[in-house]
């Protein structure tokens, strides 16, 4: 775990960013928060289209999740109605239930599969919901000339 | 560098480098410069209080009256009318009445302190990166580009998305832009000067309970007091009744009785209104807009719609709350890496033109993103020190800058509705919930004297002139333009003109 750590401490500190690729909401079932799942032409040689598309797809399921009007919510919002919505301010909705799991999600994605890659995932609630904002770096494998990167990441993967 | 520019851009400038850090000089063994919560340098129009818990708009004279008014009746109902019921009747009335007042008073707080769900302004990559996308479309440089809009089809409904030209985002639907607080905000329903705060996804409910809660709580109190007079009459003559009690105790209860009697209609009919608009799921917005109304066309219909009036009643009420987008407590970062532009003092000279050009001309905005684009275009390796300078300097910018601005601005934008400090009269609130009539109604002059019906006319920049400003123009071509619903960049300039010049005056003193 250190040197997974270290490899993402080592991509923001040390790497070059070379772009930033936005995935866009996507629209088209309304307001609710969905992301494209169209692969971004910058990412062809960086990531399997497959992983991307799996990051995605359960991003936009958990945020489903979090958006449902069922029982939980209904419970939630006459419940805090009742009490005149001061029951808002003690407890954690459901909604920032979800995001902890998001969050935490996105972390995980991040350290097995993207930081590897050279790429950073940023969550979405930090750019408003807006975009899947994906850091590209450097690509390790053109590196070999630079010693300094190299040498941190093999000390990282070592 | 700078010799060209004009005295009121170096002054600006000059203030910004002074407060971009703590210390006059930029001590190398200073490492640590006190951290700066993000509300502190918020671009939008809002105050904060509690060190960022509380978010209100810039003008909040209004909500004051409004608390005023219902403290006053409920506190003058209490002291002199509920002792009278209360022997009388039952001592169950003061308790439903006190238990009435303190849900009126926890939702109307909640209404004016949260955040109504303000989208936050686009980072500067994320906005390069949508310029270029719009470039590549339309193949155009140099000259001033057509509105920018993006169609959407949802649930088989064409909705066009528009682009932002303040927080240079692409609106998601329901999103406006209000140019009070100057946000978009999500879901916008229209920003309503009695609560001091735009009201939108995230309190939306928090008003509706809180116009119902108060529907019933001026009822009650004029129910009650009409009870009270009719009581106290029957046990003398009527006369005798208000004689009887001291001449002061008279003309507390007209005075309840009269603030109740216009409070009713209006507060009712309020309430009545936006009912229809949460069964049917819209935005008053939309509703004036006429958006899906079917007159527009055989097919339109509001593709948000959940079919049924349970359905959108309770997708409104007892939906999910979403959290607020723009963390306001959080800490100023400094240091993410960030697409930034090589030099110094190109990356200087950008960021007070893009600082200041959202309140400048269009013209220099849309110059200044591509000055920024261009020299983004180079090859972009390093993370950059000078960042910081486009961060907090820009934001710190952002702060103080339309602050200052607005304080010119304030006054003819929203002077209208603070012009208006008695209670709102009788007929023409009535106006309020007939849909199917909005719009000629409130084409109507009758439209000025109701504050109420400024929730209406105070939407975002779809409005070809500032909002504040509409009732003194034409309110006829209010209504006409409206149904156009044509985006104009320009619909900005006049706006930002007056800040511009509000600048100059300022810094000129």
């Amino acid at each position: 775990v250190w040197f997974q750590f270290h490899n993402l401490q080592d991509l923001r500190h040390s790497a070059s960013l070379v772009t930033k690729v936005f995935i866009q909401r996507d629209y088209s079932e309304g307001t609710v928060c969905r992301f494209l799942t169209k692969f971004p032409s910058e990412l062809d040689n960086r990531i399997e289209r497959s992983l991307f598309e799996e990051t995605v797809k359960t991003l936009n399921s958990y945020y489903i999740e979090a958006e449902k009007i069922g029982g939980q919510s209904y419970l939630e919002g006459c419940l805090a109605c009742a009490t005149a919505y001061i029951a808002f301010l003690c407890m954690e909705t459901r909604y920032e239930q979800v995001l902890k799991k998001i969050s935490g999600y996105i972390q995980e994605q991040n350290e097995k599969v993207y930081a590897p890659r050279g790429l950073l995932l940023t969550d979405p609630i930090e750019r408003g919901m807006r975009v899947l904002e994906i850091s590209v770096f450097e690509d390790q494998g053109s590196v070999s000339s630079s010693p300094s990167s190299s040498m941190s990441l093999a000390g990282g993967s070592a | 560098m700078h010799l060209g520019v004009s005295e009121s851009m170096r002054e600006c400038e000059y203030s910004q480098i002074s407060t971009r850090s703590s210390t006059p000089m930029e001590t190398p063994y200073k490492k640590k410069t006190p951290k700066k919560r993000k509300w502190q340098s918020f671009p939008g129009r809002n105050r904060f209080f509690c060190n960022g818990r509380i978010m209100m708009a810039k003008q909040t004279g209004v909500f004051y009256l409004t608390l005023v008014l219902i403290l006053l009746t409920c506190g003058l109902f209490f002291t002199f009318d509920c002792p009278y019921l209360a022997q009388q009747l039952t001592p169950v009335i003061p308790v439903i009445g006190g238990v009435l007042f303190i849900f009126v008073l926890g939702t109307l707080l909640r209404t004016s302190f949260s955040d109504p769900g303000v989208l936050p302004r686009a980072t500067p990559d994320e906005a390069a990166d949508l310029e270029r996308q719009i470039d590549v479309a339309n193949g155009s440089t140099g000259y001033r580009p057509p509105p920018r809009t993006k169609e959407v089809v949802i649930n088989g409904q064409t909705v066009k998305l528009k682009y932002c030209f303040t927080c240079k985002i692409f609106r998601p639907p329901r999103a406006s832009h209000c140019s009070l607080c100057d946000n978009c905000v999500e879901r916008f329903d229209h920003h309503c000067p009695w609560v001091g705060n735009c009201v939108g996804r995230r309190n939306y409910r928090f008003f509706y309970m809180f116009i119902l809660s108060l529907s019933f709580l001026t009822i009650f109190i004029f129910a009650f007091v009409i009870t009270h007079i009719i009581l106290s009459s029957q046990e003398g003559g009527f006369l005798s009744a208000l004689k009887d009690s001291p001449a002061r105790l008279s003309c507390i209860t007209v005075l309840e009785v009269v603030v109740c009697f216009f409070s009713v209609w209006s507060i009712v009919g309020l309430s009545g209104f936006h009912t229809y608009l949460i069964s049917s799921n819209q935005t008053t917005n939309e509703d004036i807009k006429g958006s899906w109304s079917s007159k527009k066309g055989k097919d339109n219909y509001n593709p948000y719609s959940h079919g049924n009036v349970f359905a959108n009643c309770c997708a409104a009420l007892c939906g999910p709350l979403p959290p607020s987008l723009i963390d306001r407590r959080g800490f100023v970062q400094s240091d993410s890496p960030q697409l930034a532009p090589p030099t110094n003092g190109i990356t200087m000279y950008g960021a007070t033109q893009s600082q200041q050009s959202h309140m400048c001309d269009q013209d220099q905005c849309i110059q200044s993103t591509k000055f920024v684009l261009q020299a983004a275009a180079t090859p972009l390796l390093q993370q950059q020190s000078s960042e910081p300078v486009i961060l907090t300097a820009s934001h710190e910018n952002g702060g103080t800058l339309p602050g200052r601005a607005s304080l010119v601005l304030g006054g003819p934008c929203t002077s209208l509705p603070l012009g208006q400090p008695t209670p709102p009269t009788s007929t023409s609130s009535l106006s309020c919930h007939e849909p199917a009539d909005m719009l000629p109604i409130h084409g109507h002059g009758h439209g000025l004297q109701e504050p109420v019906a400024h929730h209406h006319y105070l939407t975002p920049d779809e409005v070809p002139s500032p909002p504040g400003m509409l009732p003194c123009g034409s309110p006829m071509g209010h209504g006409h333009t409206l149904q156009a619903g044509f985006y104009d960049p320009a619909s900005q300039d006049s706006l930002h003109e007056d800040s511009v010049r509000g600048l100059v005056k300022l810094s000129s003193v």
